[in-house]
């Protein structure tokens, strides 16, 4: 029961990724004969935007627009993306609460109170315009909320169906979900940490493993156009702060020794040590960062690629090789998806496990 | 370099999203969620130690119903044993009884037998006796006129009255 419902999820995201990659590519690509250039097409998909596109270029394209929200010397500035009217150029100025706006490459420059006119130095960056602190509500942003919603109506409706039950007997999305919590519980949490102390990080392990890893399959739906949150580095950072954080609170008098003054050793190397040590502590997390990051952010990459090959060579004959290495790298990625949640929770657990661990010298 | 720069605005995002999401899924889902999962640990946990508790009481049950089983046998046994030998001993004293009474009995029989004899020789004796007297007159009126032959003639009858 319980693998034939896996089994048909599995199966469904699957479709959805194939069948979507080709045509969103092919759409967006029709009608221009510029020469196509498949490093900006990666890195377009592969980047937050301010907007969901879907087909068409220019002011032709058909998007979905999102809110954009400002903070600049004026206070909160808020207006929809539609304003500038798809163009990612810089050349539509949008004005609002008494500034002028520019979106370059999916950034949103100021322009300086007496330009008319957004300029570029040689590497294309604006030279008289700044960059507001944005807190717009990106694709990514909007895949972040639909996500956390998703995990919520999932997780609590299999919560109340334990309520529902007399004996506890899970059922239906709960006979589901609960092997994967119990994973968490009994594969990341117990053996990491330790059974005395593995429940207070449970609620922490649990989120960031469904969050993750919820996130990491979004990104493969292409229906979703590339969004790409588990690949964006500010999202894998600030889950990786938040393990250092809670790392650097919990940790006991023991792991503190560790660092500062390692036991056992002469004293010239816990001299030796400390700095390492140090260097150690901050190097965790960014690790975990970098690692989420990469490995999502690399998949797409190669996925995008492998289409690429389609309007690098301009014949359809290739399509079949796209296709199925796409598609072999697709299946790949599906594991991945389960397996980068799974690294970035037993990490985190192993260094919750490090920072409680009680001496036993 | 775009790619590998948080942006401030996802950072601010998902750092709220997230504190909201684990808040929520920490009170209405992790909780009750693992509050369930563990309650049937418990459970399964508390059923297999009674199921092992029954076990053993059984075991000891049928431990205790084989002795008993056993006991039974070897009470049978002696008893039937007991009873193999008291049948033998009453056989034993039974023939033996029989023996003395019946050796008593061709005693008493042989006493009385012998009795009979001597009173039935003592009878006889005095009926010889008697008819010797008689005998003796008969002879004695007869042969009186003649003395050698009278004293012959007892002579005779005494040695052949000896006799018997």
């Amino acid at each position: 029961m319980t693998l034939s419902t896996f089994k048909s999820v599995l199966f469904s995201v699957l479709f959805l990724a194939i069948s979507t990659t080709g045509f969103a590519l092919e759409n967006k690509e029709s009608g221009e004969d510029e020469k196509f250039d498949p490093k900006e097409m990666i890195l377009h998909h592969v980047k937050d935007a301010h907007g969901f596109h879907l087909w068409g270029e220019g002011h032709d394209a058909v998007s979905i627009p999102l809110p954009v929200i400002l903070w600049t010397d004026n206070g909160l500035t808020t207006f929809m993306s539609s304003a500038f009217h798809h163009d990612d150029s810089g050349k539509e100025i949008v004005s609002a609460n008494g500034g002028k706006f520019v979106k370059v490459h999916e950034k949103i420059y100021q322009l300086n109170d007496d330009a008319t006119a957004v300029t570029f130095d040689e590497e294309h960056h604006p030279t008289n315009a700044v960059k507001p602190l944005n807190f717009s509500i990106t694709r990514n942003v909007l895949m972040l909320f639909v996500s956390a919603l998703l995990l919520i109506v999932l997780f609590v409706s299999a919560a109340r169906s334990y309520a529902k039950s007399k004996d506890g007997v899970p059922t239906g999305l709960a006979g589901f979900l609960e092997p994967l919590v119990v994973f968490v519980r009994d594969e990341i949490a117990r053996p990491m940490i330790g059974e005395h102390k593995y429940k207070k990080y449970m609620p922490y392990l649990l989120t960031i493993f469904f969050f993750i890893w919820i996130n990491n399959i979004f990104g493969l739906i292409p229906i979703l156009n590339g969004a790409n949150l588990s690949g964006n580095i500010a999202f894998t950072a600030t889950l990786a702060i938040f393990t250092f954080i809670i790392t650097t609170l919990s940790g006991n008098a023991n792991y503190w020794k560790h660092i500062f003054w390692m036991p056992g050793v002469p004293v010239p190397m816990k001299i030796f040590l400390m700095p390492i040590e140090i260097i150690g502590m901050f190097v965790k997390p960014i690790s975990l960062m970098i690692r989420l990051f990469a490995n999502i952010t690399a998949g797409h990459v190669i996925i995008l690629a492998l289409m690429s090959l389609i309007f690098v060579f301009k014949t359809v004959a290739i399509a079949p090789v796209s296709v199925g290495f796409s598609l072999f790298i697709t299946v790949i990625e599906i594991i991945v998806t389960a397996i980068q949640a799974y690294i970035f929770t037993i990490l985190s657990a192993l260094y919750f496990g490090m920072a409680t661990e009680e001496a036993h010298h | 370099m775009d790619l590998i720069t948080p942006g401030i605005g996802l950072v601010f995002w998902t750092a709220v999203t997230f504190l909201i999401l684990l808040f929520i899924l920490r009170k209405f889902a992790w909780k009750p969620i693992l509050g369930a999962v563990s309650d049937r640990e418990e459970g399964i946990k508390d059923a297999l130690a009674s199921a092992e508790k029954a076990r053993l009481e059984m075991q000891n049950l049928q431990a205790d119903n084989e002795r008993i089983l056993k006991e039974a046998r070897v009470e049978r046994e002696t008893m039937l044993k007991e009873a193999r030998e008291i049948k033998a001993k009453m056989i034993a004293d039974a023939k033996e009884e029989a023996q003395a009474q019946a050796s008593k009995m061709i005693e008493q029989a042989q006493t009385a037998i012998e009795s009979e004899k001597k009173s039935a020789m003592a009878e006889l004796k005095n009926h010889v006796a008697g008819l010797s007297v008689e005998i003796a007159e008969k002879v004695v009126r007869d042969e009186l006129s003649n003395k050698d032959k009278q004293l012959k003639l007892v002579e005779t009858m005494l040695g052949e009255a000896t006799l018997n």
